[in-house]
């Protein structure tokens, strides 16, 4: 698998031309060097290499003292230079892994190079095209190249394997890694074998991949059809394909058979890198927990459950938050309930403390827990600490098992029709009958009306 | 060895340049002149240098990553044989693959 990444950059890999938006005005995000005029000299960006660095570092990677960057010449319109600046021979890091529950996959090589430009082509189709038209506000944005080994073995893993790189990425901050913008781009190459040998055929590249589920059907799909091609009497041709998504299928884009001659030599303008040792390892210290050793922390210090502490360990601020929380509140598994449940969703982060005091409001039994998740939400907007908006609202909970019942018993004498539904087995009816209930009265636990109502029913 | 048509019409083909009848032969005597200009360069001896692709001595001239203002779309498209809506147009890549 080759996975292409944006690195968290203010400025292209080569020159300051600021990294544009989706949506800005076509080549309004360039200047002399990223378009490759004469007597330019590019200048290596000290950000986008630190983020390189930390990503090879987080994927245990070995950092070698010398790199260089090559031209990687050919002639498009994507890159007026002529030549794409890449890595080839010294790459930045080699020899990684990344461990996905309990399997590794290993990594070749994590690189840097520049992206190139977007040509977009006039009619429908490429092959329709009498012109096309070209913009270079991506040319030489700063990509990331992570090339793993061959050891993903189907969809689901190479899946996971992807979203396993987002996560770190994310976690050590070298990349905001959205799929959707672009800035992770997964390139699948895909080759069957018979059962029983070790002898892959030949491999396809697949691109225009923009999610994690296109990566997935891309790559069923691809390994259906090369089986059919080989079980008809065929051979799989090695070449380019791009996935369709309207038509979800794979479409050969170019032929690989007059092998591409790229015709690398050493970047004359760059001088090489020293990578001093002192550097990498400040850079080593200065990196957070990563997302696999704090999932199996969450497991083991916190008694979460599998599925919480790995979609807790995915996204950084969360665990950080629930970390804190889950200390402040002392109930861990109730802490993790409502950072996946509720502050995840919702995009917002409350502090600590005021999740703590939510969690305990509604696990005494103080407010319930719909008015928890107002407080929760009121407190994430600006509106004070979950007590003081309690109080303020005068929030409490209907613990009267009296009071609860005869709320219960008019909502079903109100309703005969519903009832009578419910009885007859529509049993979703169950929910209007509880926002009846919560409608006379807002204080009352929805679970507390929902267990009373259908005791009553049944 | 002088060029074989083959090697020339392969460089062609990457430079993405049209030959003309005729300019096969043309070229493989010109560009053989040339390397075998360059070509001359193996006599001398290097089994003791180490292999050098930079022979200024700098290293590591890093740049901070604090953007500077580039070029206008209106600049950049100046020189453009042809432009429209603020992209540049090329003919199409359609034979090139």
């Amino acid at each position: 698998m080759e996975v292409h990444v944006q690195p968290r950059t203010r400025t292209k890999m080569f020159c300051g031309c600021a990294i544009g938006q989706l949506g800005d005005p076509p080549n309004s995000n360039v200047c002399e060097v990223c378009m490759g005029m004469p007597g330019v000299l590019p200048v290596i960006n000290k950000a986008a290499v630190e983020a390189c660095l930390k990503t090879a570092l987080a994927l245990k990677c070995e950092i070698p003292r010398h790199t260089k960057f090559d031209r990687k010449n050919y002639m498009y319109p994507d890159l007026p230079k002529g030549y794409q600046i890449s890595q080839y021979d010294l790459p930045m890091s080699v020899n990684g892994v990344l461990e996905l529950d309990g399997r590794q996959v290993r990594i070749r090589r994590v690189h840097l190079e520049e992206d190139t430009g977007k040509l977009i082509h006039a009619g429908d189709k490429l092959h329709k095209a009498r012109e096309s038209f070209v913009d270079l506000n991506r040319a030489g944005v700063p990509l990331m190249e992570i090339v793993s080994e061959p050891d993903i073995r189907s969809a689901d893993e190479a899946r996971d394997y992807a979203q396993a790189l987002r996560t770190l990425l994310r976690t050590i901050g070298a990349s905001e890694a959205e799929m959707e913008k672009g800035q992770l781009r997964a390139e699948p190459n895909i080759s069957i074998r018979r059962y029983g040998t070790d002898d892959l055929g030949v491999k396809t590249e697949l691109k225009n991949i923009n999610s994690f589920r296109a990566l997935h059907r891309a790559i069923e799909f691809e390994v259906k059809r090369q089986i059919e091609v080989v079980e008809a009497g065929g051979t799989v041709v090695q070449e380019t394909r791009g996935w369709s998504e309207a038509e979800q299928r794979t479409f050969s884009q170019r032929s690989k058979e007059f092998a591409e001659d790229y015709r690398y030599f050493p970047e004359p303008d760059l001088p090489p890198l020293e990578l001093d040792r002192a550097w990498i390892e400040d850079l080593r210290r200065a990196l957070p927990e990563l997302p696999g050793s704090r999932r199996a922390r969450l497991i083991s210090d916190y008694g979460l459950p599998a599925a919480d502490a790995a979609s807790i360990a995915a996204d950084r601020d969360l665990a950080d938050l629930f970390e804190a929380a889950a200390r402040a509140s002392g109930d861990n598994k109730r802490t993790a309930n409502w950072v996946i449940g509720e502050v995840a969703p919702s995009g917002k982060s409350p502090t600590p403390d005021h999740l703590a005091e939510v969690v305990t409001l509604v696990a005494t039994g103080k407010i319930t827990r719909d008015q928890g998740r107002e407080v929760l939400a009121e407190s994430m907007n600006g509106g004070g600490s979950p007590s003081e908006i309690v109080a303020k609202r005068g929030l409490a909970q209907v613990s009267d098992p009296a009071a609860v019942r005869a709320a219960v018993e008019a909502v079903i004498a109100e309703n005969p029709k519903a009832v009578q539904d419910y009885r007859a087995g529509k049993v979703r009816v169950l929910d209007f009958l509880v926002a009846q209930v919560l409608k006379r009265d807002r204080q009352i636990d929805r679970s507390l009306a929902n267990d009373l109502l259908k005791e009553l029913l049944s | 060895m002088p060029l074989t048509r083959d090697q020339v019409r392969h460089v062609a083909q990457l430079a993405r340049i049209a030959l003309e009848p005729g300019d096969e032969e043309f070229y493989a005597e010109q560009l053989s002149g040339i390397l075998e200009h360059i070509d001359r360069l193996q006599e001398v001896p290097t089994d003791d240098i180490p292999p050098t692709a930079q022979v200024v001595e700098v290293t590591n001239p890093l740049r901070d990553d604090v953007p500077r203002p580039g070029l206008t779309q209106e600049e950049a498209l100046a020189n453009a044989p042809a432009a429209v809506n603020g992209f540049f147009r090329v003919p199409s890549i359609q034979d090139e693959a």
